[in-house]
């Protein structure tokens, strides 16, 4: 239900629609679009980030909120943990129960390595369940992955590591032939063509989705798979510090019983850490359209234990997020309803901008036209711009919204609101981690032998921004190369003598640099009881 | 003030802002999640509720973060609930109707009340899907059942002990594997990134200088 004010900002986007219906509004010129950035996405507000004091990326920023848990110490600090004492004992042990998480694991199993996952809620609460709107891959006549290589490079400002971008990209429709080949229902024509769209910044439709739960589509084929493999899944349990041997190497992790607070001991041959994003840590205050785990843990326990971080200054807020009603702020409208063709209008009803822009543009667009410009619609709990859902049905006939963005349009009717007839209100969201631990071509941390990292917690593989469907994409790839890369190196790891040592030096340098942050990190669950919070 | 609703969680009563969702009323009265909570967003299901008005007798199932509170509302969260999975080799299956009397022979004994239906978080036609699933038509149970956000709260209900996601899932996956018809474009281009067709070119784009791949972002042709 609209406010009277919403409304009558509804009538004038309703009154321009037939002449917007017949144009497509102007793309932004390289330098457009760098000033735009600079002037206005969050990335570039110095407030929000802070200096790093101690480790491998000393002296360099991090968001505020990321850069306190890096300075916190670790809860096992004051705990007395006998690791002789081992309670799991495996080849492959996998942090994080998403997307990237039981691919790896299915792929370790497959290679007949002994896997485990172990993950703080449950398997597939992650951001891969959220993911709505698809994944990437160029398996069109017209695309290939050369072009896919170039959207992306270009998209995330000519920053992403080659050696990432090239695997993301040439192992991405296997990705979607291992998924089909599990039972992804993807959308296709009856002569089996994928239905492919165009997402934000793609030169090529090569969107593939399966309605607008692509990513729940995934996950939960995944986790059905890793059930049907008897791959021990131990849920509610926590990696709360990596551990490893005399040697350096990674040897295994301590975790912590979220409901009983037992600490347990997991020895393992070699640790990919699927931890996923940070959305959790609302950096600048923003909502997220992340799910309530997403709190950064992997890259605590990686820094930690000596691995080195990159590109943690760039975060990608997704430009369409849920600006009202509140009791949904700040939740995902996938950029599938822009792919579509619904425009982003202002009060006015005028269309500001080319509804398919890379996010980064578009997030930055929108703040500009909600601050400076004044043309934002006022929410309770700020302002937000118009996204012309009823465009939809008007381009593409009645009935599409249903069929294709059904989640959308059920969220959205809970709050008496129907798309298909009125317009919504949006704002960008805090959605993804652009950065993250830094690994090589080949999966593993350069700086600790048999450590591994994918999906979210990976920093490079997009560079300082992601295009729309090559998160998926990249959990896919590199959760399957993950899996068969730690199954293949465990045959090959001995194992020393498992220590701690190393929290206790990160300790030490802390104090060193005074920067020691009270609390103990990493943060595993969100503040969000009315006593934990910090008053905003 | 704001205007403020009574509610009680696990009988207890907590008065709470009118426009919180159920999780968010629980955070505001104290509660610290584990349990109940995941995706936040309606995707997951991991917050299946139970609720009743006071002085109503209708006993309602929803998800905790997509659902506002109300004046009255008595609210149960169910942390955990022992659906029946059946393990299988996808494989080896066979897309047609022995597999569900195989696997989850239970549909059969469906009375037909309705109650999954009645207590879809997602509006879904439960019943119907395991209808069709009865009688083998996989694709169609796949389709209805396709936005399940597996809570469980229809298998909570079901007096005949099915495990309704369950079956769901089983016919999405065996349609997605076996009924739907193949991608003859996707198999093409996996063969010819095997056979090494896009060597020699992501190796020149990847050397490439920074300027010259500008040159060619900004000028790329965009299809229509």
């Amino acid at each position: 239900m609209f406010t009277e004010s919403m409304l009558e900002s509804i009538r004038k986007v309703e009154a321009t629609r037939a002449q917007r219906m017949g144009m497509e509004p102007r793309r932004m010129s390289a330098q457009e679009k760098d000033e735009l950035l600079k002037a206005y996405h969050p990335d570039y507000r110095p407030d929000g980030f802070k200096e790093i004091k101690i480790g491998p990326n000393k002296g360099q920023k991090a968001p505020c909120e990321l850069t306190d848990l890096l300075h916190s110490n670790s809860r096992l600090l004051q705990e007395h943990i006998d690791l002789n004492k081992v309670d799991y004992d495996v080849d492959v042990l996998v942090i994080g129960g998403g997307g990237a998480g039981a691919s790896a694991a299915i792929e370790a199993n497959q290679a007949g390595a002994n896997v485990m996952i172990v993950t703080k809620l449950r398997i597939g609460d992650a951001n891969t369940m959220m993911a709505e709107g698809g994944i990437q891959a160029a398996d069109k006549e017209n695309d290939s992955p050369v072009q896919h290589y170039l959207d992306a490079f270009g998209g995330g400002h000519f920053a992403a590591r080659p050696e990432l971008l090239r695997r993301l990209v040439m192992e991405a429709p296997d990705a979607i032939r291992w998924l089909n080949e599990l039972g992804v229902m993807f959308d296709k024509d009856a002569d089996g063509t994928m239905i492919t769209t165009h997402g934000g910044g793609t030169s090529r439709k090569r969107m593939h989705a399966c309605k607008d739960y692509s990513g729940a589509e995934i996950m939960r084929t995944l986790r059905d798979e890793v059930i049907n493999r008897k791959i021990p899944v131990v849920e509610f349990t926590s990696a709360v510090e990596l551990i490893k041997d005399d040697r350096g190497q990674v040897a295994g992790a301590v975790l912590l019983n979220m409901e009983t607070g037992d600490y347990l001991v997991a020895r393992a041959k070699t640790v990919i850490i699927a931890t996923g994003g940070a959305g959790r840590l609302h950096y600048q205050h923003f909502p997220t359209s992340n799910h309530y785990g997403a709190t950064a843990d992997g890259l605590i326990l990686g820094y930690r234990a000596g691995a080195p971080l990159l590109y943690q200054d760039t975060i990608q807020y997704h430009p369409t997020g849920v600006a009202y009603p509140s009791q949904i702020f700040g939740a995902l409208v996938t950029e599938k309803v822009r792919s579509l063709g619904a425009m982003l209008v202002n009060r006015d009803g005028e269309a500001f901008m080319h509804p398919l822009e890379t996010r980064d543009v578009s997030a930055a667009s929108i703040i500009r036209e909600c601050s400076t410009r004044g043309e934002g619609v006022e929410t309770p709990l700020g302002t937000g711009v118009w996204l012309d859902t009823p465009m939809i049905e008007l381009l593409h006939g009645e009935g599409t919204i249903e069929k294709r963005i059904p989640a959308m349009l059920r969220m959205y009717l809970n709050y008496d609101i129907d798309m298909r007839k009125q317009p919504i209100l949006v704002y960008p969201t805090l959605h993804y981690q652009n950065g993250g631990l830094e690994i090589g071509g080949d999966g593993f941390t350069k700086a600790i032998p048999n450590l591994l990292v994918a999906g979210e917690a990976v920093g490079g593989i997009h560079g300082r921004n992601r295009l729309m469907g090559n998160s998926l994409l990249d959990i896919i790839v590199f959760g399957r190369n993950a899996g068969k890369a730690a199954a293949a190196r465990a045959a090959d790891v001995n194992l020393g003598k498992m220590n701690l040592d190393h929290i206790y030096s990160y300790a030490e340098e802390l104090k060193q640099a005074d920067a020691v942050h009270e609390g103990v990190s990493p943060l595993l669950l969100p503040n969000y009881a009315r006593h934990e919070r910090k008053e905003k | 003030m704001e205007n403020m609703v009574n509610v009680y969680f696990f009988g207890k009563k907590y008065s709470v802002p009118g426009d919180l969702t159920i999780m968010t009323a629980m955070e505001y009265a104290g509660y610290t999640l584990t349990r109940g909570c995941g995706c936040r967003h309606g995707f997951c299901g991991a917050c299946a509720t139970i609720y009743r008005i006071k002085g109503k007798n209708e006993l309602k199932t929803c998800l905790a973060c997509q659902t506002q509170v109300q004046e009255g509302m008595y609210v149960a969260s169910i942390p955990f609930f022992p659906t029946d999975k059946r393990t299988y080799e996808i494989e080896g299956l066979k897309a047609d109707q022995r597999v569900m009397m195989e696997l989850y022979p239970e549909i059969y004994a469906c009375i037909g009340c309705n109650a999954c239906s009645k207590a879809c978080t997602q509006s879904l036609n439960v019943m119907q899907y395991i209808a069709y699933a009865q009688r083998g038509e996989l694709e169609k149970c796949a389709e209805e059942s396709f936005d399940c956000v597996g809570c469980g709260c229809c298998s909570v209900r079901c007096p005949a002990g099915i495990s309704h996601p369950m079956v769901g899932l089983l016919a999405r996956r065996l349609t997605g594997k076996y009924i739907a018809p193949k991608s003859q474009h996707l198999e093409k281009r996996v063969a010819e990134i095997k056979e090494g067709a896009y060597d020699g070119l992501i190796e020149a784009i990847m050397q490439k200088p920074i300027t010259e791949m500008e040159e060619l972002y900004n000028h790329r042709d965009i299809e229509k």
